[in-house]
C-alpha cells in the first residue's frame, strides 16, 4: 500500500501584467485587425483564400484577447490547460459533426 | 503517530514558503484554502468557460448545418448589414479594453478610475445589445422571424444566446459598480473583478468567432 502524499502544492505567482498604455496598444491592434477583416469582405477574391485569411485573422484576435486581456499568458498553466482542453474538445467534436453532415462539401 | 494522523498534521501546517510576511494562510476547511496552488474561484470560472466553448460550439455548428437549408423566406446572410455589425463588433472589442483597465485600476487601488471603467464597459455592452435588438427588429421587418425557416431559427438562437450572455455580464458589471460605490470592493478583492472580467472577455471572443464564421464567411 502506498503512503499518502504529504507534499503541498506551491503557490504559483503571477507575472507582471501589461501597463494601461500597453492594453490600449493591444486594443488598437485588435481594431486594426477587425478593420482588415471588414476590408477583406469587400475585396473580390476566391472563396478558399478568403476563408483562410479570415480564419487566420480570427485566430489572431481570439489569441490576443485570451493571452493579454484574460491574462492566460501570465497566469497559472493550470488555467491554460483547463480552457484549452474545453476549446480543443469543442473543435474536435463539432468538426466531426460538420464533416459527418458534409457541410464543407455543400451537401447538407 | 499513524500515517493518517501524520498527513493531517502536515495539512494543518502550511509549508515554509507560505508562512512569510505574517499573513494568515488559509488552512484546510477555511475559505481560500487551495490544494492546486491557484485560486479556487478563478479555476471554477475557467472550468465554466471551458464548458461554454462546447455550448457555443454546438450553436455555431447548428447554424453552419442549417444556413443553406432555408426553403422559404429570406435567409440571414441575405439581410446582413456588415458595416453596422462591424461597428457593433468594434464596440464589444473596445469594452474588453475598458474591462481590463478597470481591473488594472483596482489593482493599483484607484477606485475612482475602477468605477469609471466599469460603467464605461457596461455602457459599451449596452450599446452592443441595443445594436443587436435593432438588427433583430430590422430582420423581422424584412420578413425573417424566428420560425421563418431553419436558418433563421439557428441564427436567432445563436446570436440570442450570445446577447443573453452579454446582458448577464452587464448586470454583473453594474453590481460591481454598486459594490465599489458602497466601499465593498477593496483593492484586496480585485480577484472578483478579474473573474467577472474573464466572463466578459469570453463573450467578446465568442463574438470574434461569430462575426467571422456567421457574418463574414458566406
Amino acid at each position: 500500500m502506498s503512503t499518502p502524499t504529504t507534499e503541498l502544492p506551491r503557490v504559483e505567482h503571477e507575472h507582471t501584467h501589461p501597463s494601461d498604455a500597453q492594453y490600449m496598444l493591444i486594443a488598437l491592434f485588435l481594431a486594426v485587425v477587425t478593420g482588415a477583416e471588414v476590408a477583406l469582405y469587400y475585396v473580390n477574391m476566391d472563396f478558399l483564400p478568403y476563408a483562410i485569411l479570415l480564419s487566420i485573422l480570427m485566430v489572431v484576435k481570439f489569441s490576443t484577447v485570451v493571452m493579454f486581456f484574460m491574462h492566460l499568458r501570465f497566469d497559472s498553466r493550470l488555467f491554460r490547460w483547463v480552457f484549452v482542453s474545453g476549446l480543443v474538445l469543442a473543435v474536435i467534436v463539432y468538426m466531426v459533426v460538420l464533416l459527418t453532415f458534409h457541410v464543407f462539401n455543400g451537401r447538407v | 503517530m499513524s500515517t493518517v494522523e501524520s498527513t493531517a498534521e502536515t495539512l494543518r501546517t502550511p509549508p515554509a514558503g507560505q508562512q512569510h510576511g505574517g499573513h494568515h494562510q488559509p488552512q484546510p476547511g477555511e475559505h481560500g484554502w487551495t490544494q492546486t496552488g491557484v485560486s479556487n474561484e478563478k479555476l471554477g470560472m475557467w472550468v465554466f468557460l471551458g464548458s461554454e466553448c462546447l455550448l457555443f460550439g454546438g450553436l455555431i455548428s447548428t447554424y453552419l448545418l442549417y444556413k443553406h437549408t432555408a426553403v422559404q423566406g429570406p435567409r440571414p446572410h441575405d439581410l446582413y448589414d456588415i458595416p453596422f455589425t462591424s461597428v457593433s463588433s468594434f464596440v464589444l472589442l473596445m469594452s474588453s479594453m475598458t474591462m481590463v483597465l478597470a481591473l488594472a485600476a483596482l489593482q493599483r487601488g484607484d477606485h475612482h478610475r475602477t468605477r469609471v471603467w466599469l460603467v464605461t464597459t457596461a455602457l459599451l455592452g449596452a450599446t452592443f445589445i441595443s445594436g443587436q435588438v435593432y438588427e433583430f427588429m430590422s430582420f423581422v421587418k424584412e420578413g425573417m422571424g424566428y420560425t421563418t425557416n431553419t436558418a433563421s431559427s439557428a441564427f436567432f438562437t445563436l446570436t440570442g444566446f450570445h446577447g443573453v450572455h452579454v446582458s448577464i455580464g452587464i448586470v454583473m458589471l453594474l453590481s460591481l459598480f454598486v459594490m465599489s460605490l458602497r466601499g465593498r470592493l477593496p483593492q484586496e478583492k480585485s480577484e472578483v473583478v478579474e473573474i467577472v472580467g474573464l466572463y466578459w472577455h469570453f463573450v467578446d471572443i465568442v463574438w470574434i468567432l461569430i462575426f467571422t464564421v456567421v457574418y463574414l464567411i458566406p
